[in-house]
């Protein structure tokens, strides 16, 4: 079965356009869980919610991404789009993660800076933001940065709730054409020109702070 | 009101229960073949050979570059097409997610080998032990108790993953919520349904790899966490890498 | 100064030419030299201390002699075989795996920090390397196992592991895993260095036992000078990747003839 150009010619500016959806729900996913993993985090070590939100997030880090997308797909309000559906499920699933990396990093943090914040009796905020977090997130980093891959590994689910990312172009080409194949290889090259590349620069990037 | 979810969960729970199984047997196939291939993997990467590395980092960067669905929609709509053959779908299934968590559990294994202290390959040295033997005796015993709890992790991971064969038609618990919510309507409550069902296999997993994770401490002579029951058992353990006889 | 009255040394039995020979060794880490060309030999049965400042060599010695690092540069011969390279065709080529484990059954190793296996009994550490290398029953191995145990004062350890004993008591245990292998040569590589002060007289003791009961050769780098005196033959004082002095343990001890021996001796003696 020889490979079939034309059919490339064709998909090929469509599974691009799917690329950006793809790159755009990765990134915009990736900030809300940075943003809600570090908020996890510190209130995890807050009485009484603390436990709740830890559980919570435990649910979400062990059932599947792709049901918990079905499920929030079929309870948002109508006006909310797939793609909103999309990035919000992934950066709360994500989330889930993150919130882990962060609390080893914050665990990683000597216990004499927190003896030392309390003899100068420093207030919270500054506890956290000036001593505790720059400490703990600097270390962190590394581990962050392979969840940013491991995110957009996990776009492609997002076909199932129709966000046209390149696994929705790809699935409906490939079968109106009836070249799975070429429709599908491409994707799996468009993934691995763009993720083996990323993972390698991130683990230079973790190698350079390793050495500090 | 309030036992309405309830009615239709326990209506429903023959049928949950055959999904769950489903899932449970891709989850344990899908586990053997992972293993399988990162160990081997795995142990390849720690060698001096210069082919035997490059295949190794060949495998695990390629695969833990393609997305699990990708794999196996390649394997289950595209080998149709260019070969004569069909593979069945849960096969496919299988074979996709075996790759892909292999992949990353190859790094696992290397890096645990890698991370047993090098005055330990010494003393086999001393000892002048062959290399299989430095391997099943010394090396591999002290690098599993490393490996099992990230192990644990990348089980919940295959386990998780394997939602994605409801997509190509295998009837897994996904797409038992799926059939469900469509033919009652009742979406959120199906898949909501298949959530708690997809958290109960996930604690039995873990609370699995705990009890490998005890054995495999108590043979290194290191003592398990503190308390004991059920309970404890889903606490992450507490031991650190304290094995004797290491370099500082 | 150091090579040329290597063979005055008084050995027991000096006679039927060195055991272990040392040729112009060189040993480099990356742009830093370890060893110098260094000369050296051991004959059979003697005891040999190794003592000098740290990064002068002595450890590096014991590595290259237990293959766990190769020279550079020059030979090291074992009983008349070279520990890096092996004869093909009238040639030296590079040693293989094969020749490496043949000239390493006679040589044995004691670490400074033990490296007992954590995932074995006692028991198993001295009995896997006779039973899997060497080929002894395990009847045999056991009863040597047994035999060692109580040498070193153990014996009611023998199913303990090792993260259950006290440091001496692991260190007393990795001799009796060397001894196992029934070695013609013992390294002993600063065996007490990570013991707690309390737990040194004891291994020390069971060293000796072994330098008095056996005619095993003995090479030891040690900051025990008493020790040093009691059971070595000869003193090798090193210093930059060279000898700097070598004499018997009396000459070195009471009567240093170079500097560096001196203010080396006065230091530790100060510190121990």
């Amino acid at each position: 079965m020889m490979w079939d150009w034309e059919f490339t010619a064709v998909v090929v500016p469509r599974l691009l356009d799917g690329l950006v959806i793809t790159v755009l729900a990765t990134l915009i996913g990736y900030l809300v869980a940075l943003a809600l993993g570090l908020a996890v985090a510190i209130v995890r070590r807050v009485r009484i919610i603390g436990p709740i939100v830890h559980a919570v997030m435990e649910f979400i880090r062990t059932t599947p991404l792709l049901v918990q997308l079905l499920f929030v797909f079929f309870l948002a309000p109508s006006g909310m789009t797939a793609l909103t559906v999309g990035i919000t499920v992934l950066g709360v699933h994500y989330a889930a993660y993150t919130a882990e990396v962060y609390r080893s990093g914050i665990e990683g943090v000597a216990k004499g800076q927190w003896e030392a914040c309390r003899a100068l009796s420093l207030p919270p905020l500054r506890v956290w933001g000036a001593v505790i977090l720059p400490q703990a997130i600097r270390k962190v980093i590394p581990a962050l940065g392979n969840y940013l891959i491991a995110m957009f590994k996990d776009t492609p689910l997002l076909y199932a709730i129709t966000v046209q990312e390149m696994m929705f172009h790809a699935s409906g080409l490939g079968g109106q054409y009836f070249r799975n194949f070429e429709a599908i290889t491409l994707v799996g090259l468009l993934f691995v020109l763009v993720s083996v590349p990323s993972a390698i620069l991130i683990r230079r990037l973790e190698r350079r702070y390793a050495a500090v | 009101m309030g036992s309405i979810p309830v009615d239709f969960f326990i209506d429903r729970f023959p049928l949950y229960l055959e999904g769950a199984g489903t899932t449970f047997t891709i989850t344990v196939l899908g586990t053997a073949l992972a293993f399988v291939l990162a160990m081997v993997i795995g142990v390849l990467g720690t060698l001096r050979n210069p082919v035997a590395r490059g295949v190794a980092s060949f495998y695990t960067e390629t695969f833990r570059g393609i997305a699990a669905l990708v794999l196996m929609f390649w394997m289950a709509f595209s080998i149709p097409q260019i070969t004569p053959y069909e593979l069945d779908v849960t096969f496919a299934a299988v074979l996709a997610l075996g790759l892909n968590v292999g992949a990353y559990g190859a790094e696992v294994v290397r890096a645990s080998i890698n991370a047993v202290p090098k005055a330990q390959t010494e003393a086999t040295i001393a000892l002048n032990m062959t290399w299989a033997r430095r391997m099943r005796l010394v090396i591999l015993p002290q690098a599993w108790a490393q490996m099992l709890p990230t192990f644990g992790n990348l089980v919940i991971e295959l386990m998780k993953a394997s939602a994605i064969v409801s997509l190509i038609g295998v009837t897994d618990l996904t797409q038992v919520a799926r059939l469900q919510g469509q033919a009652s309507g009742q979406t959120i409550l199906a898949f909501g349904s298949a959530l708690v069902m997809y958290f109960v296999i996930a604690q039995v997993l873990i609370v699995g790899v705990r009890l490998l994770e005890r054995r495999a401490n108590r043979r290194l002579g290191r003592t398990p966490p503190a308390g004991g029951g059920l309970l404890a058992l889903l606490r992450p353990p507490t031991v650190g890498a304290t094995a004797t006889g290491g370099a500082r | 100064m150091p090579l040329s009255d290597t063979t005055g040394a008084p050995g027991p039995e000096a006679a039927g030419g060195p055991l272990i020979r040392f040729e112009k060794v060189v040993k480099r880490y990356g742009d830093n030299v370890v060893l110098r060309e260094l000369d050296f030999e051991v004959a059979a049965g003697e005891r040999v201390t190794l003592i000098g400042p740290s990064g002068s060599g002595k450890t590096t010695i014991l590595r290259l002699l237990m293959t766990l690092e190769t020279v550079n540069d020059g030979v090291i011969w074992v009983n008349g075989d070279s520990l890096s390279h092996m004869e093909r065709n009238g040639k030296l080529v590079p040693a293989n795996e094969a020749h490496l484990r043949r000239v390493r059954k006679k040589i044995g190793m004691v670490f400074q920090q033990f490296n007992l296996f954590p995932n074995m009994s006692v028991r198993k550490n001295i009995t896997e390397g006779p039973v899997h290398t060497l080929g002894v029953s395990k009847e045999e191995a056991n009863q040597r196992a047994e035999d060692l145990l109580e040498l070193v004062g153990l014996k009611a350890k023998i199913d303990a592991h090792p993260t259950q004993l006290s440091g001496g008591q692991q260190q007393r245990v990795a001799i009796a895993r060397a001894l196992a292998m029934r070695p013609e040569i013992l390294l002993l590589d600063e065996v007490t260095s990570a013991l707690d002060p309390e737990l040194v007289a004891g291994v020390l003791d069971v060293l000796r036992d072994v330098a008095q009961t056996t005619d095993i050769t003995m090479l030891c780098v040690t900051h025990e000078m008493g020790f040093a005196r009691d059971v070595s033959h000869r003193v090798l004082m090193f210093d930059a990747g060279r000898i700097a002095e070598e004499g018997t343990p009396e000459q070195i001890f009471g009567d240093p003839r170079e500097e560096r021996t001196r203010t080396f001796l006065k230091a530790v003696l100060e510190t121990g």
